[in-house]
């Protein structure tokens, strides 16, 4: 338990000190929805509209961006080794690491979030949706992003790849996160029943990627 | 079919039906072609281009065949170690991307004097474009990955973990369907198929998966050849490296 959370600390300094912390990731999802809002035009009506599913949009691409770091560095200077050496099972290392990633990148966006739909002039009552959603599907986000980042670990120029597989699996989460925020926000009695289903698609995501990420790793290192 | 697990009575195995197995995917394709074409009526809602489901409903079948082929090899490879598992995979993945591609396109040519539309957002043809593309990503880590082993181990997973999405990635299309757009372009109920227009179908099914068969000889024979010819290489290459040093 030690070294997971020595893990989870190593990892959130890491990125606050020398990443330059989650403000690639914030800026990227802001100028997202800025180069959006732009296209969609001043047009007030169809920006609400759209308001909900581009927030979403903006986090999930961030957060595609921030995935293939999350084991590479640790591979190269070789921490990875050290991890996989003191930490049994690896599947739990990887489930700190993706937490940790969480932590430094999606909760920042998270908290970004909010103000970027104010510029899109969400209403008022989606905010809270917004947020609970975000809360409970972002969590798949960082596993499945572990789980792509362990399969290219191997590889110096992933990135492409990595979207390529990263994308379909993440398509459940975005599904559901939007649905659930505009249930919430409309006041739609299957709310409940959404946020549910998006908390078994985290929980879900939890069981499964850090095993195959264990797996993965351990076929790219040796 | 224990025996054909070694490549080389594979090779024997797969050089002697390769014949038989094109041959016969081609008199199922000229016999379906003309039942679909000829000998089948016209649909009394549809007219002729009905004909167009007897080229894509059997390569809808072959694209979600040739992932579940690949999903099995994959994880008979990642168990048992398997070389001609990981071969196997490997060379479905082409096939299968093709058939799923033939699927896409076949259906939007269906789609637009149907349904007016060359696309809908339906969870049929959402899940199959999101199939497509975990077709590429699979052969994409293939050959990204320069250590055969490893990207054998490697794609297994991804094709597994694939594998287990696709219920969820289908079921997460049809809820978000049943949210946004209530009347679907698909009935559910649609009519049961009649006799004339089921023969066609299921002789083009069967010459499609002759094809797959035809194709995935080859392609496996081929693999196989060339990793033979990349050993031969090496052992070669490796003596006379150690007279110059």
């Amino acid at each position: 338990m030690n070294a997971l959370a020595a893990i989870v600390a190593r990892d959130v300094k890491l990125a606050f000190r020398a990443g330059g912390g989650a403000v690639p990731a914030v800026m990227f999802f802001a100028l997202t929805i800025l180069i959006f809002a732009l296209a969609a035009g001043p047009d007030r009506p169809r920006l609400i509209a759209l308001s909900i599913p581009a927030i979403w949009t903006g986090a999930t691409l961030a957060a595609m961006l921030s995935f293939d770091r999350l084991f590479q560095d640790d591979h190269e200077d070789g921490s990875l080794d050290a991890i996989m050496e003191t930490v049994d099972p690896l599947a739990a290392a990887v489930a700190a690491k993706a937490l940790a990633h969480w932590l430094s990148t999606l909760l920042p966006l998270i908290l970004a979030a909010p103000v970027l739909a104010l510029l899109l002039n969400l209403p008022g009552e989606a905010y809270g949706p917004l947020m609970l959603s975000l809360l409970l599907g972002t969590p798949a986000l960082s596993l499945l992003g572990a789980l792509a980042s362990a399969l290219t670990l191997a590889l110096k120029r992933a990135s492409v790849l990595m979207t390529v597989l990263t994308a379909p699996l993440l398509t459940p989460a975005v599904i559901f996160g939007v649905s659930a925020t505009e249930a919430g926000a409309g006041g739609d009695p299957r709310y409940g029943a959404i946020l549910m289903i998006l908390a078994a698609i985290s929980l879900f995501a939890c069981v499964l990627a850090p095993l195959a990420a264990a797996a993965a790793i351990r076929f790219n290192t040796d | 079919m224990y025996d054909l697990a070694n490549p080389d009575r594979f090779d024997r195995f797969a050089r002697a039906a390769t014949p038989w197995s094109a041959a016969g995917a081609l008199l199922l394709i000229v016999l379906g072609l003309y039942f679909a074409l000829f000998n089948s009526p016209a649909d009394y809602q549809q007219g002729e281009s009905v004909r167009i489901m007897y080229v894509h409903v059997p390569a809808a079948w072959m694209a979600l065949m040739c992932y579940s082929a690949m999903a099995l090899s994959s994880v008979i490879g990642f168990i048992w170690k398997h070389p001609l598992a990981d071969v196997a995979a490997k060379s479905t993945a082409p096939i299968g991307a093709a058939f799923t591609l033939l699927a896409l396109i076949t259906g939007s040519l269906w789609g637009k004097p149907m349904w007016g539309t060359w696309w809908a957002w339906d969870a049929r043809l959402t899940s199959v474009l999101v199939l497509f593309f975990m077709y590429i990503g699979y052969m994409a880590l293939w050959s990204a990955i320069e250590d055969k082993t490893r990207a054998a181990r490697i794609a297994a997973l991804a094709c597994i973990v694939g594998f287990i999405n696709v219920p969820i990635i289908k079921f997460s299309v049809d809820w978000w369907n049943s949210l946004h757009q209530p009347a679907s372009v698909i009935r559910a109920d649609g009519p049961t198929i009649h006799s004339s227009m089921l023969t066609p179908l299921l002789l083009m099914g069967f010459a499609y998966a002759l094809v797959f068969t035809t194709l995935l000889f080859m392609s496996m024979r081929t693999e196989l050849a060339e990793r033979r010819i990349a050993r031969l290489e090496a052992a070669s290459r490796a003596p006379s490296q150690v007279s110059v040093t």
